[in-house]
Order: C-alpha cells, then structure tokens, then sequence
C-alpha cells in the first residue's frame, strides 16, 4: 500500500514538535515512546501497519483547535482516531504524522428526551450512549457489529451501518449537529437540535468524510423509543437463489424488516460449530428476518413472512417465541465473524453492496473466483440492503495468501460494481479500497470530491492518503480549462 | 425576458453550462419553475430549462430505488410508485398553490434542490435523506457522478446530500436516484382538542416519544384550524393537535388505541380515519390553504421541537402573525404581514438564539432582495459555504446569489 513520501523536513524536527505539542496537551497527553506508540500502529484492518511519528490525545475543543492550527502552520499532517475500530485502514498511521486519539472526549454532555436527542463527546462509544438512554426506553439506533468499542465519532467518520439501518438509517441519518475543528484550527457548529441544518448539507458531507475534512469534537444525535417488541424468524433454504427470492418477496410485499441476515453454506456452518445457535445445516442459505415494533403489528407480519418464506420453497422454518430464542437466532450471525477466525488463521471482511436480485449470481461468481485464486470464502449478507460482506479466509504468515487475498477482495469489490453496486456499503474506503476508486468513478467524479476537500482542507494536511488514489493539489484542481465560443449545439432548443 | 436554453441531451446540457462558464453567462436553473419564488432574486443572462430531461429512468420496486431525471413531473412519480403500494417518504410538499400556482406542479429536480420535506420528516427523514446518487454537471460545465444506486453506500463524499437543499448553485443534476419505501397501507389521525402551545408541544413530545411510532405532529391554533377541509378539525372551534399513525391494519388500530390512552387526560380526542386523515397532512404539507392570505409575508422556521412555543411567544404576538406548528414543534410556518422587513430582524435573532434557523418562504421580490431569505451564515460558516461554491461553480454561473449574496 502505497502512502504519500514522508517529509524529511517534519521528520527531522520531530524532537520540537513533540515539545510543542506537550506544551498544548500537558501531562500524559503527547506519546513519543516506541513501545506506547505500538498500540497505534493499525486499526481493525491489520494487516496495514505503521507506526506514527507521534500521538496526541487531547482533551478539550481548544486543544484540539491549537494542535491543529500548529500542525497546519508547519506543515504537519494529521490522522485522526477513534477507538480505532474501522475495517478500511482510515485511521492508519502515517509515518510523518500526528495520529490525533479522541478517546478523552468520552463524555455524554447531554440527554434531551424533549427533543428526542443526545449531546455527546466524540469517544463515547456507540454503545454508550444507547447505555445512556436505555433507562428510559430510548436507544440510538445504528449499531455496527463494533458497537461495543467503535465512537461515535468514529461512527461520523465512517457513516456506519449495522444490521438495522434498512429501517432505522446509516448515521446520516441520526446526526444532527456536530462542532466540527477544521485543519487551521478554526471551530464551527453546524445542524444543533433541529431536525434540518440550514445552508449547504455540511453534515451530510462530514458524516462519512474518513476524517479528511475536519475533527468532530461533539455530536448531537438523534434518539428513538425501544420497539415495544421485536420477534425473529429463522429461513433455511435449498438454494442462495430461493433465500434471495424471499428476501425480494418480503420487501415487494410492503414490509421492512427491523433486520433481515443471510449467511450461506460456510458460514452458517462455521457459527454453528462455535456457538451452536442451532442453525440447520443442510440448508444452502440461512435467513433471520427480525421484525420490530408494536407488538400486534409483528404478531401480524411474522405471521406473513412466514407464509411468503414457505411459498419460497423455505426447508427451514423456526419463529422465536421467546426472547432467549431470539437471541440465540442472533447470536450466530453476530459471531459468524469470530467463527470464521477460528475455522483460519486470518480472515479479511470485505464490503461492497449489490443490487440484491444480483445475490445469486454474485455468490456463484465469489466463488469461481475464489477457487481461481485458491483461497476459501464465506459470505454474511445484510440482505434488506444488499450489503455484501465476503469473508476471505488465509494465512497472514504465508505472503502469497497474503497476496491472493488482497488480489481476491480486489476481484470481488470490482465485481460489486460490475453489477450496478457499489465499492463498501458501510465500512468505508480508507486505504483498503483507495485504489478501486477508479473502477467506480472516473477522474472528473473524483476531481468534483477532492475539490469538496478542498475547501476544507486545502493544504490536504489532514487524513492524506486515504480515499483518493491519487492526491492533487487544490491549485491545480481549482484551475479550468475554458473554450470561449459560440454555443456550440445549434440545435439545443431555445427560445 | 431572457433566452431559454432548452437542453434535450445530456451532452447538450454539459455543453450549455461548459459554454456557460466559458462565457461567464449566468443561468437561471428550472424545471416547471413552480418554486422560482423561493430563494432570492436573480439577475441572469439567461434561463436553462430542464423540462425536456424528463423520465423515469428505471424503477426496481424490490429494490427499493427510482432513478428518474431531473426535469420529470412529480405527479409521474408519485403515480408510478403508487401503482407499487410505494412512495417517497420524505413526503415533499407541494408549493403550487403557496405561490400562487395550480396544484401537483413541479419536477423532481425541484423537490430536490430545495430539499424539501413533509410531515413525515419526524419519522422518516428529509429529502436529503433519500437521495441514493445522481450524475449532473457542475458550473465547470464537467459530467460527474457521485453515490450510487443501491440503498447503503458510503463510497467517497456524500455529494448527492450536498446538493440536496442547495437551490442548484452548485450543479445541475440530471438523473438522480432515490431510495423509495412501502406506502402505509392505513392512516389514522388522533386529534387532541383545545390545548395551548406549550401543552401541545409537551402532547407531541410524548406522542413522538411513544412506542406507537407516531409519522407527524402537528399543532394548529383555533383560528388555523377552522380553515380546514376536515369537519372534525373545525367543529369545535378550538386548537387542534394531530398525531398521525400509519402502517397495516391491525398495527394502526392497535397503536391509535394506545395512544388515544395515553392522551386521554389532555383532552377531548377524536380520531380520524384514511381521507379525512390524508386530507389534513396534505393542508399541513402545504401550508397554503391554512394560512391562506397571499399578501402575507411567510416564514419556515427551523427549532428545537421544545422551543417552538417559546420562539412564537416571542415574535407573533409583536408581527401579529398566525402560525401553526409540524414537526412536533421543530417547524413553524410563521405568516407576518408585508411590513419593511417582514418581521426578519425580530425573527432571525429570537431563532437564532435557538440554534436553529429561519427561511422567507413567500414574499415579494423587493422584500426578498432586501433581506436574506436563509438565516445569513458567519465566519468560518460562511467561508465554508463561498469555498464549497468556488469548488463547484467558480464563475458564479448556476443560479447566482439565489442562496446568498455572491454564492
């Protein structure tokens, strides 16, 4: 993976700028030692590592704010972090860079049920703010599978998903204010507790920005009341194809799921071997449709997907009856990722969306490619939204799987867009997928995006490398090429 | 008036603005040119009519998504979804009759570059929220492309948000695609009588914090409420708080039973059913039959749903306005008379103070030329905003200054 060349110059003053920078974030805020530095070296992509040439973790706006200006007055670039979580290397290191940790941030600042929202630091995680409001019957409702560990403002940067966000919304959807620090150092508020922000969507541009266009240091987030009750079904099917149908009926029938699962062949078997959820294993796909809300009302559509499963030629069919039995159709699919850890040495989680009526084909395809590739796949599948997370299976330790595996996930991620979708669903691009850009869009769409980043950055000092395969300079995109002339289509209409 | 330009291609109309921006010709960006009053005045060399980039482009109903282009009718829309027991479920409103023009005008383009929004915005999200991808051209008279066609995507910058809600200064879209979700099958409405401002907030509030899922909350004073089509709405005389539930059958009885419950020491409650229910979100959709003088001067404010009474308090009783509440307090329509500012000082500070923000959704060309229709930006805000522009449209050629002065 290719970075942009260190600076000599930054690196050779790295002495001062750490002094500098203690004298900003005092006490044990400023990490310079190796051994401490280590923890920072990659985030949930692993398989990229580099060491930063200094972490920060500041604790208030103001600190952020001065660490910023002054890296942006010397030239320093910045990489901003979370909990680290993220599945696409954007929070990687650089080697030349301050790696800025947010996780002081972690308090909630404010809870308003009146206006339905949380005020909320940075590094609180996602869990902790539902863990804030649960008491009262409100949660906050996109919840990746990290959510445990994953901040919410990691959650901004990503614009992340989950498995209930075909209902309930990525985290664009949930935000509604952020205080934003940009690269000069300079604080904005933008949206507050209203529900629409005025002016250009800032946020709609920030949420899922890969921390290139600024550092967010509060978020103000939407919050729901629980569903009164939420029952599960579990769907075997004879086919990936017939398990696809039925997730197409179901949608065709007016319904959306709380959360609709499907895992095929490999990996149902591998979560059954680790957690025995009772999964069936002689079926080729495995659905769990989950339905939330009132409880007539799921009463009534768990009875209708029922029936439209079975006349999906359905082989499998199993309805929670209690809360447990619930859970338990949860629990495979939640560890259908560890499961597969145990089942090979490494795993890689890949993320692109599809059409879903493609699914079939897709996984058939998978898994030619696969076998070209003599690597091993398991496929999970937020199915209500198309969101496909292949699971490639190799040895870290053998640098030719190693290869193959990127060269596979590569494979995968260009037929996702071959079929009409898209690069990653949720996860984001970062560094893991920077250099498919170009199988989506072409130089002028990324031009349109990096002149975005542009007018927040224009020095690109913050987050370089990620994203964008390759990195011009604002002067240069800024410039246009103009043809004075006549109108040159005679023939458009005027009047 | 100014010559139209009347693109049929797509490569017709990166040619115009390409020869645009060349040119430094200013556009006046249209579609139906149903919503040419909202946003402020412009002075442009020349009109682009996006009329003849119409059509839906292909609709996948299990999918979930529509692409159509920018310049197709919203009520061919509206009626293919329908033909699918789908919709749009930021439930755009319709301006027409605001403006002073026929009813189910207007083009998608439109919906979308004033992002706007209906009653359902409390449950299901804005416009912006619903838009998947488009490709368009931007005021470097480039074709670009940005999002994509299937429901979850967070590949590169979020551009199709940006140009939501950004009064096509920026690009022109072409086709653009949206997520569409089912139509409720049933709707209901209970209805709270006679409750104050600052009750009806609180009503609301608890309503949208039930587990019943309530889909709009609206808040019409007595003399609002008279004006309504709905004779449940008028015949008592008195304010009339409304609560709209929707979804399959046995779900929206039993949820408008529990809410009526939880309601019942209000007030006196009554519960409408699918026409009367449908009849009285579109008036609050549209506005226009409900604060129905056109010489009134009116504002859309934006608030935290709890401070809306406060935020009225403050400014109708001093503009002798009326007003009536959606989004559980969070958006007021504010109709003022056509005084020298139309109430703009009084308003944007008391709003201001709140967070939030206030828009001069109707008034006279002068008085939108001599005050700033969106609450004016500051600082780095502001420069963030003339950035973004400068990246997108540098010469100033797509509806210049419709936003804000020199952007």
């Amino acid at each position: 993976m290719k970075m942009p060349a260190p600076d000599a110059a930054v690196l050779a003053r790295r002495a001062e700028i750490v002094a500098r920078l203690r004298e900003i974030v005092p006490g044990e805020g400023v990490i310079d030692d190796e051994s401490e530095l280590r923890a920072y070296e990659c985030d949930g992509l692993n398989i990229y590592r580099q060491m930063p040439m200094v972490v920060v973790l500041p604790s208030t706006t103001e600190q952020v704010s001065h660490v910023l200006r002054y890296c942006h007055d010397n030239g320093i670039k910045v990489v901003p972090r979370g909990a680290g979580t993220g599945l696409s290397g954007g929070a990687l290191p650089l080697s030349d860079g301050v790696l800025l940790g947010m996780g002081k941030f972690n308090r909630i600042l404010e809870i308003d049920y009146a206006n339905r929202c949380v005020v909320a630091q940075p590094g609180v995680t996602n869990l902790g703010i539902t863990n804030a409001v649960a008491h009262a019957g409100f949660y906050y409702a996109p919840d990746p599978s990290s959510q445990i560990a994953c901040t919410i403002g990691g959650n901004i940067a990503e614009n992340s998903g989950g498995v209930h966000c075909l209902k309930y919304g990525l985290t664009t959807n949930n935000v509604l204010g952020v205080e934003l620090v940009l690269m000069n150092g300079e604080i904005v508020r933008i949206g507050g507790k209203h529900l629409d922000a005025g002016g250009y969507d800032l946020l709609g541009v920030i949420t899922g920005s890969e921390g290139l266009l600024g550092v967010v240091t509060e978020v103000t987030v939407r919050i729901l009341r629980k569903p009164e009750t939420a029952r599960a079904v579990l769907l075997g099917f004879p086919s990936v194809a017939a398990g696809g149908a039925c997730v197409a009926a179901i949608i065709g029938a007016g319904i959306i799921p709380g959360g609709m699962e499907m895992m095929d062949r490999p990996a149902i078997h591998a979560a059954e071997a680790f957690v025995h959820a009772g999964y069936p294993l002689d079926v080729e796909s495995l659905l769990i449709v989950e339905l939330d809300g009132p409880q007539a009302e799921v009463d009534e559509l768990i009875a209708t997907v029922e029936g439209i499963a079975r006349a999906q030629g359905a082989t499998y069919v199993r309805v929670s009856t209690s809360e447990a039995e619930r859970a338990a159709f949860w629990a495979g699919r939640k560890a259908a990722f560890p499961a597969v850890g145990r089942i090979s040495p490494d795993y890689i989680c890949m993320d692109g969306t599809i059409p879903r009526k493609q699914l079939p084909a897709v996984l058939d395809r998978i898994g030619a490619l696969a076998e070209k590739h003599g690597l091993r796949v398991a496929n999970v599948f937020h199915a209500g939204d198309g969101n496909l997370h292949p699971l490639i299976l190799f040895d870290a330790n053998n640098p030719k799987e190693v290869e193959a595996a990127e060269r596979l996930g590569a494979d995968i991620l260009r037929l996702c867009v071959e079929v009409g979708g898209v690069l990653t669903g949720e996860h984001g691009v970062g560094v893991e997928k920077r250099d498919l850009m170009g199988t989506m869009f072409d130089e002028t769409d990324l031009a349109h995006q990096q002149r975005l980043k542009c007018a927040f950055d224009p020095q690109g000092l913050l987050n370089p490398g990620k994203v964008f395969p390759v990195l011009h300079r604002c002067a240069e995109l800024g410039r246009m090429h103009v043809h004075r002339g006549q109108l040159p289509f005679p023939d458009i209409p005027r009047f | 008036m100014s010559e139209v330009l009347k693109p049929t291609t797509a490569a017709q109309l990166r040619d115009v603005i390409a020869w645009a921006a060349a040119e430094e010709a200013s556009l006046d960006v249209r579609g139906h040119g149903t919503r040419r009053a909202l946003g402020r005045p412009m002075q442009t060399s020349r009109t682009l009519d996006l009329s003849a980039l119409a059509g839906i482009v292909s609709y996948e109903p299990e999918e979930l998504v529509l692409t159509a282009r920018a310049g197709t009718p919203m009520v061919e829309i509206d009626a293919v979804l329908r033909g699918r027991n789908q919709m749009l479920a930021f439930e755009p409103m319709d301006t027409g009759p605001l403006y002073g023009m026929a009813p189910d005008g207007g083009t998608l383009g439109g919906v979308v570059a004033c992002n706007l929004s209906g009653p359902r915005r409390v449950k299901m999200g804005a416009a912006r929220d619903h838009v998947l991808g488009f490709n368009g051209v931007s005021g470097r008279g480039e074709s670009f492309k940005a999002g994509g066609k299937v429901v979850k995507n967070v590949t590169g910058y979020d551009l199709g948000k940006l140009l939501t809600g950004s009064f096509g200064t920026l690009a022109v879209m072409d086709e653009i695609t949206l997520k569409v979700l089912p139509a409720p099958a049933k709707t209901r409405t209970v209805i709270v009588y006679g409750l104050d401002d600052v009750t009806a907030t609180a009503a609301m509030a608890e309503a949208l914090n039930s587990p019943f899922e309530v889909s709009g909350a609206a808040h019409l004073p007595a003399t609002v409420a008279q004006r309504s089509g709905v004779d449940y709405v008028r015949r008592r005389g008195e304010a009339v708080t409304a609560l709209r539930i929707e979804g399959t059958g046995t779900s929206v009885t039993a949820r408008c039973d529990g809410l009526k419950a939880l309601l019942s020491a209000r007030g006196a409650l009554e519960e409408l059913h699918t026409t009367n229910s449908i009849r009285l979100w579109h008036e609050v959709r549209d506005v226009a039959s409900l604060l129905p003088d056109p010489g009134k001067v009116l504002w859309r404010l934006s608030v935290p749903p709890s401070d809306g009474p406060k935020v009225v308090a403050a400014v109708a009783a001093a503009l002798g306005a009326e007003f009536f509440y959606d989004w559980g307090g969070g958006l007021v329509w504010l109709a003022t008379a056509p005084t020298e500012d139309g109430g703009a000082g009084l308003i944007r500070d008391v709003v201001a103070a709140t967070g939030g923000h206030a828009t001069l959704f109707r008034a006279s060309d002068s008085l939108r030329a001599a005050v700033p229709v969106f609450q004016p930006q500051q600082g780095t805000l502001a420069d963030i905003t003339r950035r973004i522009k400068d990246a997108f449209d540098p010469k100033r050629i797509l509806n210049p200054g419709r936003m804000y002065a020199g952007v």
